[in-house]
């Protein structure tokens, strides 16, 4: 099986995709630049519009829009309301009512003279966590989620069935929830509160109870959670390799973190916990005997894509080239944002290589029984 | 292939075993049919093949199960998987992944098998099972005879040696119903696969079967022939009672043997008048609903187009057509409940959908597909007395009078969840009636149902229908159909196809014909009871 038998007809990688989101995620982590921020995410929104499939997980794009435009909001708003003063010579825009906390709680005051200055910091910060989370929503929307779980090592291989019986069963409730409300007006309930809820969630639930259990006998039967015959001594010395790494691991970045504590503590304890973990993975993985039905290949398409995403971030990380204070514009005193040239080019590059993988075929749906329709149908009331 | 030694078992809370010392033995190459009524321990049976009774179900197994050579005691089901294939009821409910490819290797993914040889059985059971066109589609968009065939192939890719199917084509209409058992006849045949099949309605499946184990529902099990296990088996479809009446030995299982058997027995009641299919619903058919250019969308999607419908009181009809015709979606529309882009109904001068729910529900009432959807409650009673709160301005009887008069002896104190499927349906029917709707629309009421369910839901219909209500049943089940109905109307792609009365629409399809009119056609009869009844009124 190798070549193009093997391959996928549709889609890349979904690793590759991942690459190339997390590649412009480590560069948004680098800059406060409004214009470059806004350069990546018009690159992440050209992506996801040129190459995203019909799927249903592909529509989900504009949910992390939505959530990136609230994380802006709040930032800015939290800024005005939560008073932390003006330095001198500060543009204010406005003054809020001051309002006096208590004694006890003197920390944190409400209101006051509000600068230019401190809202477009906090929107300049906004914007940076709104990129990161648009760059996961796009290597969510663009890499089948249920593919990106295939290339779990094996001894997570359960957990990552368990999240795919979950992304299954979504729809299943929600259809279930309507279907249950439609049949409560043949009842023409009356209740309200506690006792409508109730009515509602009694039938669902059990509906969910009843498939859960005829899925579990299904897969079982299936031969779903076969062992190679590990013998409980085994799994136990996995299961502690294991946690002793995340404790590693957890340590470690306490101590990178914390700059405070002994240099013991940060990066050794980290590769210790990764070691630990990548033994455990792989006497975990070697329990587990399964096999992979026409494995997602690596190809050209894909170290394109993946090397754009990381070149990109190794242009923000090197600080060659230009001047690395460019990366975070000056609010005080205000001056506009500057735009240098190799990070701009970088970004680009980005969104150049997306190009490379493959256009999704058109989706070709067939038409299902109308009976399940009605029930999916929105009640019109 | 398959052995029961002495094998009993017990659930936890149970005062009975529901299989007691079972005995059997299934060879290789069999198709073998299960049979008894619900609650006899079909699935229990079915469940000990791959082990998922006990070690999953819970409860007591004694004795030993064997399939080819393994105990079921030392081998956990998942072990089990290469050998013994496990279908549902419901596909949907079991499927894991989402495209139909990815599902029929799953199975195969589990058992480790080389990359070559899985993309090897993927291709060749595609073609074996004719879903070459459907590889990339989701389970979800498939129909009902589609996913059950996916179903079918996601455990063959496993190359298993014995293959259980729980009710296979329960949920399907008669047309898919074939293509599965053809299909699955076609394993039988080509591959000499070992099948273990139950399924309520005989009528689909008796002509196939090579051996029939019956379960008398106190926990003993019999098994033969088809033929000598039918003489006295608790239930059975038309062909076989009509066998019996007219004492053909061998008793003839397909309805081409029974055709050829029953030259003499057409000679007979050729003479004789033909007792009337129902009692006459008598006087002039007085409309009670009236519904005119209903039409049903989804999106772009038709549901029902442009449908004109009129109910008369006193009257059973059957609406019928395959799956996804628009069935559920007419109905729905009727009540008033469910959408509807165009067209009126009209119940006692107004329009259902026009009015609060409560007031709708006065007029028509509706028992969806699934009637538990409509419980909530812990007991019966709970349930009963909501639904004489809920309809308190209503005249007549309460509900606990309704429901002791649909289904006797059903206790005040149990959970609905624990009442078998019929009584369950009575206790949906009880709630709807308290609000004394003069129309009643059910949803497939007869899924689930054994014979003697059914024949219980015909007297039930029968009574409401003498009460001068109008009834309409959506139903796949046509022997069902021309025991119950008066007139029957078919739907195709959201239009009406056929209206009429029962026995000219019924017999003069092919696809819904029942098996007593094939076997004596010319003559027009459709059930076993009117081929009793002439005999019995024409002997001296």
């Amino acid at each position: 099986m190798t070549g193009v038998a093997g391959r996928r007809r549709a889609g890349l990688h979904p690793i590759a995709w991942w690459v190339w989101a997390l590649g412009l995620l480590a560069a948004a982590t680098r800059t406060t630049d409004p214009l470059l921020l806004a350069l990546i995410l018009a690159v992440l929104a050209f992506a996801v519009a040129a190459r995203r499939t019909a799927a249903p997980w592909a529509r989900a794009f504009r949910y992390y829009l939505i959530l990136a435009l609230s994380v802006i909001g709040l930032r800015v708003l939290f800024r005005a309301v939560f008073a932390t003063g003006a330095a001198a010579g500060d543009h204010i825009l406005f003054t809020l009512p001051r309002l006096q906390a208590p004694q006890w709680y003197s920390g944190i005051g409400l209101g006051g003279p509000v600068p230019l200055e401190g809202l477009l910091s906090a929107a300049f910060a906004g914007l940076q966590l709104a990129t990161l989370l648009c760059c996961i929503g796009a290597a969510n929307v663009l890499a089948n989620p249920r593919r990106a779980l295939r290339v779990l090592p094996g001894a997570l291989y359960e957990l990552g069935v368990a999240v795919v019986v979950a992304l299954n069963m979504a729809p299943q409730l929600i259809e279930s929830v309507q279907r249950v409300r439609r049949a409560r007006r043949l009842r023409a309930g009356r209740a309200r509160g506690l006792r409508r809820l109730r009515a509602i969630a009694v039938p669902v639930l059990e509906d969910a109870f009843d498939r859960s259990l005829q899925l579990a006998a299904g897969m079982d039967s299936r031969g779903y959670g076969r062992t190679a015959g590990a013998p409980r001594a085994a799994r136990r010395i996995v299961a502690g390799l294991l946690l002793a790494g995340m404790c590693g691991l957890c340590i470690g970045l306490y101590g990178l973190l914390d700059t405070g504590a002994p240099r013991l503590l940060g990066l050794p304890a980290i590769l210790a916990g990764a070691l630990l973990c990548c033994l455990g993975l792989a006497g975990g993985g070697r329990r587990v005997r399964r096999s992979t039905y026409r494995p997602d290949i690596w190809g050209v398409r894909e170290s394109v894509v993946a090397a754009g995403g990381v070149l990109c971030a190794a242009i923000m990380f090197a600080h060659l080239g230009y001047d690395p204070a460019a990366l975070t514009p000056s609010v005080r005193p205000l001056e506009w944002p500057a735009l240098p040239v190799l990070p701009a080019a970088g970004i680009l590059l980005a969104a150049l290589a997306a190009l490379a993988a493959p256009v999704p075929l058109p989706a070709t749906r067939m038409r299902g029984g109308v009976a399940r329709l009605a029930s999916t149908a929105q009640v019109s009331t | 292939m398959i052995e029961f030694d002495r094998v009993s078992v017990t659930y936890p809370d149970a005062a009975k075993p529901v299989l007691h010392d079972v005995d059997l033995r299934i060879d290789e190459g069999e198709l073998c049919l299960v049979v008894g009524r619900t609650g006899a321990g079909k699935s229990s049976l079915l469940g000990a093949i791959n082990g998922l009774v006990p070690h999953f179900t819970g409860g007591a197994l004694t004795g030993e199960v064997r399939v080819a050579g393994r105990s079921t005691a030392q081998y956990p089901p998942r072990e089990l998987a290469d050998v013994v294939g496990v279908v549902g009821q419901d596909p949907l409910a079991g499927f894991v992944t989402d495209t139909v490819e990815e599902e029929l290797a799953f199975g195969m993914e589990q058992l480790a098998l080389p990359p070559a040889v899985m993309r090897k059985r993927v291709e060749e059971t595609l073609d074996l099972l004719g879903l070459a066109e459907l590889r990339d589609c989701a389970l979800r968009d498939l129909s009902g005879g589609q996913q059950q065939r996916v179903a079918i192939g996601a455990v063959l890719t496993a190359h298993p040696r014995v293959l259980v199917l729980d009710e296979p084509t329960s949920a399907l209409d008669p047309a898919a119903a074939e293509d599965v058992l053809a299909a699955i006849t076609r394993l039988v045949h080509d591959l000499g696969l070992t099948v273990v099949l139950a399924e309520h309605r005989l009528e689909r499946v008796v002509q196939y079967a090579d051996r029939v184990i019956t379960l008398a529902g106190d926990g003993t099990v019999a098994d033969g022939l088809p033929g000598p296990m039918f003489e006295h088996a608790p239930v059975a479809p038309p062909v076989v009672q009509l066998g019996r009446l007219a004492r053909w030995r061998p008793l003839p299982l397909a309805v081409r043997d029974a055709r050829r058997r029953a030259a003499s027995l057409r000679e007979t009641i050729a003479p004789l008048a033909v007792p009337a299919l129902r009692r006459d619903a008598g006087g002039p058919r007085r409309p009670v609903l009236r519904a005119r250019a209903i039409a049903v969308r989804y999106g772009e999607l038709v549901a029902v187009a442009g449908v004109g419908l009129e109910l008369h009181a006193g009257e059973v009809t059957a609406l019928m057509g395959r799956n996804g015709s628009g069935k559920s979606s007419l109905l729905w529309a009727l009540q008033g409940s469910g959408p509807r882009a165009a067209g009126r109904v009209e119940v006692r001068g107004s329009d259902p959908q026009r009015l609060a729910p409560a007031a709708a529900r006065a007029l028509v009432g509706l028992v969806p597909q699934t009637p538990a959807d409509l419980l909530y409650l812990d007991t019966v009673r709970a349930e009963l007395e909501q639904a004489d709160r809920e309809s308190a301005a209503a005249p007549g009887p309460n509900a606990r009078a309704l429901l002791d008069r649909l289904c006797p002896g059903v206790v005040d104190d149990i959970h609905p969840r624990d009442l078998s499927e019929g009584q369950r349906l009575c206790l949906v029917l009880a709630v709807q009636l308290r609000a004394t709707p003069q129309v009643l629309l059910l949803d497939e009421p007869t899924r689930g149902l054994d014979y003697p369910a059914k024949r219980a839901l015909i007297r039930i219909v029968d009574d409401l229908a003498a009460d001068g209500r109008a009834v309409l049943i959506s139903t796949h089940d046509v022997e069902f159909v021309a025991a119950a109905a008066d007139r029957v109307v078919v739907l195709a792609d959201g239009e009406i196809v056929a209206d009429g009365p029962t026995a000219e629409v019924v017999v003069a399809s092919p696809a819904f014909a029942p098996q007593t009119a094939k076997i004596l056609a010319p003559l027009p009869y459709l059930t076993v009871d009117q081929v009793a009844a002439a005999l019995a009124g024409g002997a001296p």
